[in-house]
């Protein structure tokens, strides 16, 4: 065997899963593919990955990656509400949510909402293409205003766009990319899964059957025509010492919770990916320009995730027993007796 | 005959005064009080202190709170039934009133029963009084006013009156009064002597005021609740899934069910926190909506944690796509529903058993789900402890159905048992496990003939140990596949894994005598009716057997019940006899006629009369 091994001794063999059933071409198919090589090259211990999906093409991705992890197919737009559960019962668990912009923006937008109202430690990619693939086109909550359908029909309404609203609702990691850009998605993926809180990426995916068309703002032609990246992202594992060819002034470094780090080569405008109202500015002012601004649109490290601000121990609450769990005898008798 | 009073010039002096022999013709401890109050007023304190003044004296209790869906301002009951026998279900007789809302006046006269007592505020109209009561009336905002110092808590307080005037009328010992507040105010200490002060307002109003001219009388008794406590049945079931292991509870706000998770929260802060650290070794979280508390629930039975959630009927209904998913993806976890009448806004003050039939078959598809049936709070704290036991080791979803009445109403119980058993958690594969199997497994295999299969826990650190869950689509391991064998085969194999359970549930309580020909079955909170109704049918004459179902699917013993009986009423709390449905729907052709229906559904906790009235009519003239 030749295979090269990472951190951990596994080959990236073994971050595979099993056959896509997705359309040739698919962004989703992209995305996967930058998953399976963030996850193999940051060493993730495949029984630690818990993924987690909804209902769509987008969910039935972790089917792809990782065969040997478990995985949860939930209900519609409900993942968020399942990994928060998953994630109570065992904190060690690195739990990884695929979610679509149907899943997210239309059915599961109150679960999106609450899922970063309480920082759950979860990394959560939307793969964005705009329209409803599985149920053959319509257009979702995130299709733009006046972008075409295959068939002719014209969105007639405002689109929701996922990073603004995590923004808005204060989320401590957003960004967005394009499948088509591995070289910005793999790291952003990398340095979402080691934030420890809600991560959320959002990551136009084109639909080449359904939505990959002229007209359509989510379509590959569109996005490379129009995609302003605000940072040019890497992450240094924690397990990789820093060395980068650092020029003051231009490049960012956020150091994580593990240790490890994002590091933000400045290009064009410079954004501070810690100013959460210039977060917000830069997708607006990208909005009016008509250009898709990617990359990390915000960070904040400092925020507690869930469990820690719900006192959950290290240990996971599915490996606790009688002794811990139950009242002893004498407890059980002084309690009972408080009800006479 | 007309019980009179001549006390304090009040309305009916002219009317003929009670001879001592006739006061002499006393009813001791056999009584319904019925405290008619104005919702968030204080009130509830004031009958949760008489409540346990009398049951301080030995004697029974049956309080049953009837209170409207309102903070405050709208009318509420409370009434107090106590009976040398412990009946502990509602009567529809009310023996002495207490009329405190003007609002309700007229109405609540009308409901005291011919002799009773009517304590009122003086100054309520009595133009259309009825004649054939007892009268006390008693200035309670005069003296509210007038012998109430504190400010701030004279409307809490003016309640207290009312207890102490309770206390005259009936007898019941100063020293028995001031238990039932030092109890009620167990954390609150401070608030012991105001409490205190106002109900002596009271006991010596009716001291210098009144004298003695209705029959009732409450005296000590031994023997009767030696050894019984006073428990809600929600707080026995929190107090069951503490015992029976719960780690995650996510839950909605909703009447009846909100105080089974706020009392799982204060039990949890006393007995699952690290005092030191501050860690939890439980989480419980208040979820966005119904839809995400039972998906937060099956997330965390899925990795391992017993898991919960506590709703009422509007959740239930919410909860209907998810409980199909852990159905199908075989997920532990564990769902409390408090019934109450409903959907939407309904009348959630009001009890019910009309979730059965839904609960059981919940979610699209074919759905059957293992409900629990509790029929009394021991058993809401049992079930609701073995219900974690029966979701691990069949892998599903387990209901749990109490009900407002059940749920939010204080009954007299033996204390709990502590659990003798070790928690039961299913067929789990560990690391050890798949090496002996040299990853030889499929999650959804049936290799002990069962129908359970085995399962793996997600960070379980072997190369065979991962699968991908989803609903019913999938083969014997866990690919997704639409093959229509597999499907099928799939689809027998839960038939048979319910099969196994149905076997291993609760079996119902069976009490027969050797000759009756008739039967009962009522499950649930219509027990304790029942057990009141046989009791008076008896004393007529008329014995019936009982059998007592105390979880679904139905058991083979319903049958053989049936079987031994030429006529057995199925008495439940809905409009639809979802159980007589249920039941006939699990017997023999044969015996399917031999069944028939009592039902009981206008919101009010089910009194012995509504069954002992329409069991005696039908069997008067048998069908």
């Amino acid at each position: 065997m030749s295979a090269t091994l990472n951190r951990i001794g596994l080959p990236r063999d073994a971050y595979k899963g099993a056959a896509t059933t997705l359309c040739a071409g698919c962004g989703h198919n992209s995305i996967t593919n930058h998953m399976i090589k963030a996850l193999y090259e940051l060493g993730v211990e495949p029984h630690r990955l818990a993924k987690m999906s909804g209902i769509g093409c987008s969910s039935k991705t972790p089917a792809y990656f990782v065969e040997s992890a478990h995985g949860f197919n939930g209900v519609h737009g409900r993942m968020p509400s399942l990994t928060t559960g998953a994630q109570l019962a065992n904190r060690q668990l690195i739990m990884l949510g695929v979610s679509g912009d149907g899943d997210t923006a239309s059915i599961g937008l109150g679960q999106f909402m609450h899922m970063i109202r309480r920082n759950i430690d979860c990394t959560y990619i939307i793969e964005d293409n705009g329209t409803y693939g599985l149920t053959k086109g319509q257009f979702s909550a995130t299709a733009d205003l006046g972008s075409v359908q295959k068939k002719g029909a014209v969105n007639t309404f405002q689109p929701i766009d996922p990073c603004a609203v995590a923004l808005t609702l204060g989320c401590s990691f957003v960004a967005r990319s394009f499948s088509g850009d591995g070289k910005q998605v793999v790291p952003l993926i990398k340095a979402a899964i080691a934030h420890q809180g809600t991560a959320v990426i959002d990551i136009i995916s084109p639909c080449v059957t359904f939505n990959d068309h002229d007209g359509s703002t989510k379509s590959y032609s569109w996005v490379k025509d129009h995609e302003e990246s605000i940072a040019d992202v890497s992450f240094i594992p924690y397990f990789e010492e820093v060395q980068v060819d650092y020029e003051p002034g231009t490049i960012r470094d956020v150091r994580l919770h593990d240790g490890s780090h994002i590091l933000l080569k400045k290009l064009g405008d410079d954004h501070d990916p810690t100013d959460r109202r210039a977060a917000i500015r830069v997708i607006e002012e990208g909005r009016t320009a008509g250009h898709l601004v990617t990359g990390l649109l915000y960070v904040d490290t400092s925020m507690q995730d869930f469990a820690t601000t719900e006192h959950i121990p290290d240990r996971p609450l599915k490996d606790l027993g009688e002794e811990e769990l139950r009242l002893s005898k004498e407890q059980f008798a002084q309690f009972m007796s408080e009800f006479a | 005959m007309l019980w009179t009073l001549s006390n304090r010039g009040s309305l009916l002096q002219t009317r003929k005064i009670l001879t001592p022999a006739q006061v002499t013709q006393q009813i001791i401890n056999d009584l319904t009080i019925q405290a008619a109050t104005v919702n968030g007023s204080g009130s509830q304190t004031a009958n949760l202190v008489l409540t346990r003044a009398i049951f301080h004296m030995g004697i029974p209790v049956a309080p049953k709170n009837v209170f409207p869906s309102n903070i405050e301002g709208l009318p509420t009951w409370y009434q107090l039934r106590v009976t040398p026998e412990g009946h502990m279900a509602r009567s529809d007789k009310v023996d002495i009133l207490i009329a405190f809302n003007v609002a309700t006046w007229h109405q609540d006269l009308k409901t005291v029963r011919q002799g009773g007592v009517v304590i009122h505020e003086e100054a309520f109209s009595t133009a259309e009084a009825r004649t054939d009561v007892t009268y006390y009336p008693v200035p309670f905002s005069k003296l509210a006013k007038s012998k109430i110092q504190n400010d701030t808590l004279r409307k809490q307080l003016a309640n207290m009156i009312y207890v102490g005037v309770v206390g005259g009328v009936l007898g019941i010992p100063w020293e028995a009064l001031e238990h039932g507040v030092r109890r009620q105010f167990l954390s609150k200490p401070k608030a012991v002597q105001v409490n205190l002060d106002a109900i002596k307002v009271g006991f010596d109003y009716w001291q210098d005021n009144f004298s003695k001219q209705d029959p009732y009388r409450l005296e000590p008794m031994s023997g009767a609740v030696e050894g019984k406590v006073l428990v809600e049945g929600n707080q026995a079931a929190a107090l069951g899934a503490l015992m029976g292991g719960v780690t995650v509870c996510a839950w909605y706000p909703i009447t009846p069910s909100s105080s089974l998770c706020e009392n799982l929260i204060a039990y949890s802060d006393r007995f699952r926190t690290d005092p030191s650290s501050g860690e939890k070794r439980i989480s419980v979280v208040q979820a966005e909506d119904e839809l995400a508390a039972l998906g937060m629930a099956i997330g965390a039975g899925w990795a391992g944690a017993r898991a919960m959630t506590s709703t009422s009927g509007p959740g239930i209904s919410l909860m209907a796509e998810f409980s199909g998913l852990a159905y199908y993806a075989e997920v532990p976890v564990v769902i409390f529903d408090i019934q109450r009448i409903g959907p939407s806004t309904g009348l959630p003050t009001r009890t019910s058993q009309a979730d059965v039939a839904f609960a059981f078959t919940l979610s699209h598809g074919d759905t059957r789900h293992i409900v629990l049936l509790p029929g009394t709070v021991e058993e809401c704290y049992e079930f609701g402890r073995d219900a974690f036991d029966y979701a691990d080791r069949f892998q599903t979803p387990v209901f749990v159905l109490s009900d407002l009445d059940l749920g939010m109403n204080l009954w007299m119980t033996p204390e709990f048992k502590y659990p003798e058993k070790a928690f039961d958690r299913g067929k789990v594969l560990s690391k050890a496990d798949l090496e002996r199997l040299a990853g030889d497994w499929g999650r959804y295999r049936d290799v002990d003939g069962d129908g359970i299969t085995y399962r793996t826990l997600p960070g379980t650190d072997h190369a065979a140990a991962g699968y991908f869950t989803r609903g019913s689509g999938h083969d014997e391991f866990a690919r997704y596949t639409e093959s229509a064998d597999a499907y099928a085969r799939n689809m027998d194999r839960l038939a048979h894994k319910l099969e196994t359970a149905r076997h291993a549930l609760p079996a119902p309580v069976v009490d027969e005598t050797p000759h009756s020909r008739v039967g009962l079955i009522a499950f649930g909170s219509t027990h304790s009716a029942v057990v009141e109704a046989r009791e008076a049918l008896a004393a007529a004459g008329r014995a019936v057997d009982y059998l007592r179902l105390r979880a679904l699917p139905i058991s083979d013993e319903v049958a053989a019940f049936v079987s031994r009986h030429d006529r057995v009423y199925v008495a439940e709390q809905n409009r639809d006899g979802q159980v007589y449905d249920l039941v006939r729907l699990a017997l023999p052709p044969e015996l399917v006629d031999r069944v028939r229906s009592i039902r009981h559904y206008n919101g009010q906790p089910i009194p012995a009369a509504a069954i002992t009235e329409p069991l005696t009519q039908r069997e008067a003239v048998p069908a």
